[in-house]
């Protein structure tokens, strides 16, 4: 009798918990949301639209031109993926279709450990190693550019594009390889011409949060990118200093005034983050939508 | 009678330990339907996927013995494994179409081997579709997707892509296990017209097929050749009291 009261406590309680602690995950999205969009709407009414889409920022003055940090962002993310995508996706067909087990069972873990390094140690590795020698290789001025911060952040972004690539490559059917193969196939043509593109969501959605990883990462590109807040317009800026919006978020927010005009922006700066990954988001959940539906037309 | 194939003495053991294959000494003849029967397990989708290597791929311990095609030993390393399994091709369980047009399935294998001109590719499209018996039900839908067959037709088009390889050797591997009995007929006669130009080499998926089909009959268990001879013999008056056991139902 005891036993049967117990177990109707627990049936009771225990979905309640689990619901609940789903259902906040949610409240706290939209709370984060709320609470970006309370601190940053003001913004408008204290800067023009026309200043906060300016080139200059140099927030002592009273310059908010938030431009050159979003250029900045994606000059660097962009030479991260350029890096990141193919070398991710090609470590991920490596271990998937070609390293023999053993090798795999040891690459799949040591890539993932990868994935789990503090990405201040890399920002830390990137100062005392990388930035010195791109500055002596290039003859640059300094080393500290955009260049630097796409290659450490293409090193972070590689580890979560080889381990869900992965994923999806081990996901596709053996028969479709030996299907391949049995036609005369090669190895090469099998992987290009059936194995990558059967997997195509999956490596799309790897490409994706890569990105996200990429654009959201603070700490590392605060520390090798030089942080000057130049307008990033040519081929070359890359090689010169840049600042990203995050770098800028973080470095700034400790030390400004509460509620004044440059906490404003930097909250605004914070709302076109959350934009950009939201739309990143949506872009690949979009396509894996697209993607899946075609697989099922294609499985039944 | 030619022997199109000949095995010698071929033993496999997979890594995890598996035997599969023990000292199988065996001739398939050219144009015959040769068919390798036995229940699960014994080992004939394993020589199969001997003969055009596509074991290659899979963990294998040991393998030993010849498989000669042509009087050349195909397990040899210096094999063109990319050219034997043209020569030899092989048609699995479950019918994978590949996700494009029905001309496109068709196509692919000799696109990958660099055939580009137009003439030659409608050729082989008709040529191997008349002979995997799908021709007048698809031929004015040749741009279709492939996956808006039929299973059975899915599984003929698999047939016909295989012949558009122009191979000499054709592997089939429970070609008709997914089938339904007309669908079924339609595989069985179109590979009793194939074999006047093809060696063939069947694994059925019941001993009813294996009876109807067979020319020659190989009863496979545990990994062992128990009986080989032509197929009226081997179902009529089998030799061997295993053969008796399972051809009329005792196990199985």
């Amino acid at each position: 009798m005891n036993s049967i009261r117990k177990l109707d406590w627990q049936e009771f309680f225990i979905p309640r918990l689990i619901k609940a602690s789903g259902y906040s995950a949610i409240l706290f999205v939209i709370l984060i949301f709320f609470f970006l969009l309370r601190e940053s709407l003001p913004t408008f009414g204290e800067v023009s639209l026309r200043q906060l889409f300016s080139e200059r920022w140099y927030p002592i003055e009273a310059r908010y031109g938030i431009l050159p940090l979003i250029t900045g962002s994606l000059l660097v993310t962009i030479g991260a993926m350029v890096i990141a995508v193919p070398f991710g996706i090609g470590t991920a067909v490596f271990i998937s279709e070609i390293a023999p087990r053993w090798l795999r069972e040891i690459l799949k873990p040591l890539v993932e450990l990868l994935g789990g390094l503090p990405s201040v140690v890399l920002g830390f590795l990137g100062i005392l190693v990388l930035a010195p020698r791109l500055r002596i290789l290039l003859d640059l001025p300094t080393g500290l550019t955009a260049l630097a911060g796409s290659l450490l952040l293409g090193g972070i972004a590689v580890p979560t594009i080889v381990s869900i690539a992965e994923d999806a490559l081990d996901a596709v059917p053996l028969a479709y390889r030996e299907g391949a193969w049995a036609m005369g196939a090669t190895r090469w043509q099998t992987i290009w011409r059936v194995t990558l593109p059967a997997a195509r969501s999956g490596v799309l959605t790897a490409v994706m949060l890569g990105i996200g990883r990429a654009i959201g990462e603070t700490m590392t590109v605060m520390m090798v990118t030089g942080n000057a807040p130049v307008l990033a317009t040519r081929l070359d800026s890359l090689f010169r200093p840049v600042r990203t919006m995050t770098a800028t978020i973080a470095a700034e927010m400790g030390e400004v005034a509460n509620a004044s005009t440059h906490y404003h922006v930097l909250f605004f700066i914070g709302m076109v983050l959350f934009l950009i990954s939201l739309a990143v988001n949506l872009a690949a959940s979009s396509i894996v939508f697209k993607a899946k539906k075609r697989a099922e037309r294609v499985l039944s | 009678m030619v022997d199109k194939i000949v095995i010698e003495n071929l033993s496999l053991t997979y890594a995890e330990g598996n035997e599969s294959l023990r000292h199988i000494n065996l001739k398939i003849a050219a144009n015959a339907i040769t068919v390798l029967f036995g229940p699960a397990g014994g080992g004939k989708s394993s020589l199969l996927r001997c003969i055009n290597r596509l074991n290659d791929l899979t963990d294998i311990r040991l393998l030993q013995g010849k498989i000669l095609i042509d009087g050349q030993n195909v397990l040899d390393p210096k094999t063109d494994v990319i050219a034997l399994r043209r020569k030899v091709g092989m048609v699995f369980a479950r019918p994978v179409v590949l996700p494009f047009s029905i001309r496109g399935n068709l196509t692919y294998g000799l696109e990958l081997a660099g055939e580009k001109r137009k003439s030659r590719l409608d050729e082989a499209v008709e040529r191997s579709l008349k002979l995997a018996a799908l021709w007048e039900e698809v031929k004015d839908r040749l741009d279709d997707p492939a996956v808006a067959l039929s299973g059975g037709q899915q599984q003929r088009l698999c047939l016909a892509r295989v012949l558009a390889n122009q191979p000499e050797i054709i592997l089939l591997d429970e070609p008709t296990s997914g089938l339904d009995p007309i669908s079924t007929g339609k595989v069985e006669a179109a590979l009793q017209e194939l074999k006047h130009q093809y060696t063939i080499v069947l694994v059925p998926h019941s001993v009813q097929q294996a009876a109807r089909t067979a020319d020659y009959a190989a009863f496979f268990l545990q990994g062992e050749l128990v009986e080989f001879g032509p197929g009226r013999d081997l179902f009529t008056n089998p030799k061997d009291k295993r053969t008796e056991d399972y051809v009329e139902g005792r196990f199985g």
